[in-house]
């Protein structure tokens, strides 16, 4: 019998390691997988890659990662918010690099790692800074940029509802990158609100199949993010 | 020169004018969501937020927010009746798969052939952020711009060429200003409209351009 649920955060994120490239989902707070990035600092894996919309606001979450010192790198869209003082802070005394990407692109890359492909000729960020250095191409009169997908190691997720399987739905806009990034990367776990037996989730309605997710674990709160 | 100008709501007022019944609009983050406040209730206007939400409705009342419901700018929102959530792929398809009608965005600059810059001042110590203004201005079928004519210390916003850091080449078609409408493009800038006490020579004197009075395109 498969059964993808784990009983406890520290199992949920037991394999991971030093150096690792971990897709988080999220956009800002709504779909930040908080428990189990407190496992990721509990763990104590460091030098790590964090790919995600945002890069931390307040002090949990990714800005809790930050402030323990365990990131690297971050690829994300919008790193500055209104409470993004451990990013900025670690970014501006150069103990963290930032690759700075278009929020489009950065799901584009995200699921041509999912999907298998080589990379993808996209139209946004032509002729900006985001793009120097980059090959480009006329396609039908219109310029394309070159972009290569982002593969993670690990993609933490966070879902409404899973079953053993590791079928998924969301809550309202907390879906955001959730079902691309448990797409591209090799390990996908997710911390779910409610785990319900095969069966109960609509064939219909399920977001994410259970082929893409490999560790289901139970969130201990069910609460909804906090304002930030 | 003291001239009549419109303020925020007045401009978002105007936009709102523009945007017909039916129309799939971006509302960028922002002054752009003023918007949403003037949109008349006898349109059905479909207005989409690059984090999964299509059909998106106000702010909820105090005792109703749910923080897994937010815009672009993380604030607290509501969702129409009808309206649905998807993932940041179909997001994207739609603001960059030209499915989306109408955006409207802030903006730095904006030259008169349309390039836009909005999302870095470029200075040294900045943090930069683009979210999806890039996608945006490739995207949108329409980028409408939103912005007062000068900044505080009273450049002209409007430029023969940014000098910022760009967003996108040649996207913007129309800006909404706190003393005009212009259009912007291939063929250079034009007044649409002017706000009432200001004159064709007005605007020459504050942009430094040789504007002419356009018609809409």
């Amino acid at each position: 019998m498969i059964d993808k649920v784990v009983s406890t955060m520290e199992q949920a994120v037991a394999e991971l390691h030093d150096g690792a490239a971990i897709m988080i989902s999220g956009f800002g707070d709504a779909g930040s997988p908080h428990e189990l990035i407190q496992a990721v600092i509990d763990h104590g894996a460091t030098d790590l890659t964090i790919i995600s919309n945002n890069a931390g606001s307040g002090e949990t979450g990714i800005a809790a990662l930050i402030k323990a010192g365990r990131i690297r790198k971050v690829i994300c869209s919008f790193p500055r918010m209104a409470a993004s003082h451990h990013f900025d802070a670690a970014y501006r005394a150069g103990k963290l690099e930032l690759e700075l990407v278009p929020q489009g692109n950065l799901a584009a890359r995200i699921q041509a790692a999912g999907s298998g492909l080589g990379a993808v000729f996209t139209p946004t960020g032509y002729g900006t800074q985001l793009a120097e250095g980059k090959e480009t191409r006329d396609i039908d009169g219109r310029m394309y940029v070159l972009e290569y997908p982002i593969h993670a190691d690990f993609a933490l997720v966070k879902a409404r509802a899973g079953d053993r399987w590791g079928n998924l739905v969301y809550r309202k806009a907390a879906r955001n990158f959730g079902p691309i990034m448990a797409m591209a990367a090799k390990s996908t776990i997710v911390q779910v609100s409610e785990v319900v037996p095969l069966g109960a989730l609509d064939p219909e309605a399920v977001v994410t199949p259970g082929v893409f997710v490999k560790k289901l674990v139970l969130a201990s709160s069910n609460a909804q993010p906090a304002a930030a | 020169m003291n001239m009549q100008r419109l303020d925020r709501n007045a401009i978002a007022r105007r936009v709102a004018r523009d945007i017909p019944e039916g129309a799939y609009v971006n509302l960028g983050i922002g002054l752009p969501t003023l918007v949403a406040n003037y949109l008349p209730a006898d349109r059905d206007i479909f207005l989409q937020s690059e984090n999964g939400l299509l059909g998106m409705g106000p702010a909820p009342d105090e005792g109703n927010i749910d923080w897994d419901l937010i815009n672009a700018g993380k604030q607290p929102v509501t969702l129409l009746t009808g309206g649905c959530y998807f993932h940041h792929g179909d997001s994207f398809t739609m603001m960059r798969g030209g499915h989306i009608d109408i955006c409207v965005m802030g903006a730095f600059q904006v030259s008169v052939n349309g390039d836009l810059a909005n999302w870095h001042t470029g200075a040294p110590d900045a943090i930069p952020a683009v979210g999806g203004a890039m996608d945006l201005a490739v995207g949108a079928r329409q980028v409408f711009v939103m912005m007062d004519l000068q900044t505080k210390a009273g450049e002209c916003k409007l430029v023969r060429a940014c000098t910022y850091p760009l967003t996108g080449l040649a996207c913007v078609s129309r800006i909404y200003s706190d003393v005009g409408v212009f259009s912007v493009g291939p063929d250079g800038a034009r007044v649409i409209e002017m706000v009432e006490g200001h004159s064709l020579d007005d605007l020459r004197a504050i942009t430094g351009l040789e504007l002419e009075i356009g018609s809409e395109r």
